[in-house]
């Protein structure tokens, strides 16, 4: 025993070295497989707040950019409204709400914190669990998909973005609706790759990619990009695709939170008929 | 003593304001991010209990860490980074060793000495720590990139804090 003692204390500098570097990986595998831990994220309170009044001070800087942006947004909002589209076709128009179920609903946010320079981006929202906010919701913004909540504070949200590594994001082409899955290389933040369109389909540069909806998680048919270039490898079934993001990540500022209101539904429905099908 | 103790923590925390709030906006063609406060753990004195830099190193990345939500990367790079400035100063000590009363900068052991220790951690650092952030081998030549790039950088910006202290009349 004495002589264990005397080996530890006179070795103590490597094993505190190997002990601080396991508390580190299991951290770090800890905080990747464990969606929950908010404690020790950008999305606590203390530096959550430090980063909102920074953000509070760089917004100024950026108000030129974002009147434009909400102007667009106005113009666009505006033309979709119903009342610029009465009376075309004489008096036939008509909304009934009983046809129209709402599904999904959207909650503005502000981006007090953002990065693009890693491999595993997140962004930290203002909204978080006070505003109804959970973790797995979409956030998207004028200009296109952002990424989706992972953890969901009192005040805050970090939210994972499509820039990262383990993310894939189900996406199709417009014109043709072929699907595949986006997937981010962790080079540029301009770009991803589109994966899985067999080599079949036609496709064009300038092809704009959107999302699927699928999973719920986001509207169907929100933009998310545009083919830049695409080439069919020798042998290969599928295409590798480079698509350039309608998003700006750089100059992220209000975003939504999208809601999926039947999100349950759905899930319970798949749930149910995959137990049948094991039964 | 107390000075001292006072003296470090402010430093300390200067440099993790700094990097959470400045320099992890920086980025130059998506490559190169300086990571400047490694200079925290470069400039502790000579006499530091080795277990107790171990332990600011983890500190150390634990706060930058909390900064960037990815717990666990900085903590281990700087951890390794600690791990290796023992063996490192043993390596090139002086003949004669450190005197007491000096400490690890340019104005008590010369240029070509700090030269050497802080490029030496600092790629180290580096290596691990965007290794550790990619964790795959298929992306090694980007990575390495990323490496030497930014290494670059952080050393430019620790030598640019050096000269802030640097009087040439008060050498010893």
């Amino acid at each position: 025993m004495r002589n264990l003692v005397k080996f530890l204390t006179k070795n103590s500098f490597i094993f505190l070295f190997l002990i601080l570097q396991f508390i580190a990986f299991w951290m770090l595998v800890l905080n990747n497989n464990y969606q929950n831990s908010t404690v020790f994220n950008s999305s606590n309170f203390f530096v959550g707040n430090m980063y909102a009044s920074i953000q509070n001070i760089n917004e100024y800087f950026h108000l030129k950019e974002i009147n434009k942006e909400l102007s667009e947004q106005n113009a666009k909002l505006q033309s979709a409204n119903i009342s610029s589209f009465v009376k075309v076709y004489g008096s036939t128009y008509q909304i009934r709400d009983t046809s129209y179920h709402q599904s999904y609903n959207y909650t503005a946010a502000k981006v007090v914190n953002t990065s693009t320079n890693k491999r595993q981006n997140y962004i930290t929202l203002d909204k978080g669990s006070l505003n109804g906010i959970k973790a797995e919701m979409g956030v998207i913004s004028a200009q296109g998909v952002v990424g989706i909540v992972k953890n969901v504070s009192t005040n805050f949200s970090s939210v994972m973005s499509i820039l990262h590594d383990k993310y894939k994001l189900s996406a199709k082409i417009k014109k043709s609706g072929y699907y595949g899955s986006l997937v981010w290389e962790g080079n540029n933040y301009r770009e991803a790759q589109l994966k899985d369109i067999p080599n079949h389909v036609k496709l064009t540069v300038g092809d704009t990619v959107v999302t699927t909806g699928f999973s719920t998680i986001f509207p169907e048919n929100i933009l998310i990009g545009t083919i830049k270039e695409f080439n069919l490898p020798e042998g290969d079934n599928f295409y590798n695709i480079t698509v350039t993001f309608s998003i700006d990540f750089k100059n992220l500022s209000h975003v939504f939170v999208v809601r999926s209101l039947l999100k349950e539904e759905k899930l319970k429905l798949e749930t149910v008929s995959q137990q049948e099908m094991v039964e | 003593m107390i000075r001292d103790v006072l003296k470090y923590l402010s430093i300390f925390i200067i440099l993790v304001l700094s990097q959470g709030l400045i320099l992890n906006n920086i980025e130059l063609g998506g490559y190169i991010n300086p990571f400047l406060y490694v200079l925290f753990i470069l400039m502790l004195p000579f006499e530091t209990n080795d277990n107790l830099v171990l332990i600011l190193a983890f500190l150390m990345g634990l706060s930058i860490d909390i900064f960037t939500s990815t717990l666990g990367i900085h903590i281990s790079a700087s951890v390794f980074m600690a791990f290796a400035r023992k063996y490192l100063l043993l390596l090139i000590r002086p003949r004669g060793g450190y005197d007491s009363g000096t400490l690890p900068n340019i104005q008590y052991m010369g240029l070509s000495w700090y030269m050497t220790y802080s490029i030496i951690l600092v790629v180290l650092h580096h290596f691990f720590l965007f290794y550790i952030e990619s964790f795959k081998l298929s992306q090694f030549f980007s990575t390495f990139a990323r490496v030497i790039m930014s290494s670059i950088f952080t050393l430019i910006l620790i030598f640019i804090v050096q000269l802030f202290n640097y009087n040439p009349n008060n050498r010893k």
